[in-house]
């Protein structure tokens, strides 16, 4: 079975409930221009690194920005274009892949 | 089912399938080693590849030329990496014309083709990962939106049957 990859209408419904939010909005205008740390974000806001890390996580399952760590620090950059053009390109690609492994598994049924 | 798993990384603009089949691992490379086989394989449905160069080896080439139901053909090469037969090859996928002629211009895929046995079969690791997220979306464009229809519409029928 398919691990990680819900249906396209699923993801469509994160990325709104995702944007539902004005803090989250808001870290996603910041780390699109620049990546940006998760404790720097905290200073923006008046709510504790655990709430921030929460809304971040909200926004990189929506696949609105993307994490990575950097020593002790986790950095959050945003590229909605970007990510919404590779989403779909690798979902895409994955149609394509999955056929092939169908038709090698019919291939090797009929010639084993 | 032969699909185990499918992973998206965006950041790193790959996908990997891991799928599991019934059959030696000898066998299962033979789709890809053998030019016949791998014509029964490589294109969509109704996009159909004829192999017309064949040399698995590394520094070798794979040219394929696909054709559409209106004739329109589409054509693709390989470039070859790194070959250990029977588990593992690393290729560089790009486009080609109908006469199979590299277009150099347009992006390459890094393919990585991993079989393993298993207890009772293969479990094959076939990663795909491009330069960029534009390079990914230019791949797209250039085609295959065709069989790409065609074969969303044969899982939904799947799907459909239960």
């Amino acid at each position: 079975m398919v691990v990680g990859s819900p249906a396209p209408s699923d993801r469509t419904d994160e990325v709104f409930r995702a944007l539902a939010d004005a803090t989250r909005r808001d870290i996603v205008r910041t780390v699109l221009t620049e990546e940006c740390s998760v404790s720097a974000l905290a200073r923006r806001y008046p709510m504790s690194v655990t709430a921030v890390q929460k809304h971040v996580a909200v926004l990189e399952r929506a696949g609105l920005v993307s994490r990575r760590r950097c020593g002790r620090e986790s950095l959050v950059r945003g590229d909605v274009e970007a990510l919404a053009r590779a989403r779909r390109a690798l979902d895409a690609l994955e149609e394509i892949w999955r056929h092939r492994v169908e038709q090698m598994d019919r291939v090797l049924a009929e010639d084993p | 089912m032969p699909i185990v798993n499918i992973e998206k990384d965006l950041d790193h603009h790959s996908l990997t399938v891991v799928a599991r089949y019934d059959a030696p691992v000898e066998r299962v490379w033979q789709l890809y080693a053998d030019p016949r086989q791998m014509e029964r394989i490589w294109g969509p449905p109704s996009w159909p590849a004829t192999v017309k160069e064949h040399d698995l080896t590394p520094g070798g080439r794979v040219v394929y030329v696909m054709t559409g139901p209106d004739g329109t053909q589409a054509g693709g090469y390989w470039e070859v990496v790194e070959v250990e037969a029977p588990r593992r090859f690393v290729v560089l996928d790009g486009f080609a014309d109908a006469e199979g002629n590299p277009n150099p211009d347009l992006p390459m895929t890094r393919m990585e083709l991993e079989l393993t046995a298993g207890d009772d079969g293969t479990t094959m690791t076939i990663t795909s990962t491009y330069d960029s997220a534009e390079a990914l979306q230019q791949v797209l464009e250039m085609g295959m939106e065709e069989g790409l229809r065609e074969a969303m519409g044969q899982i939904d029928a799947l799907l459909a049957e239960g």
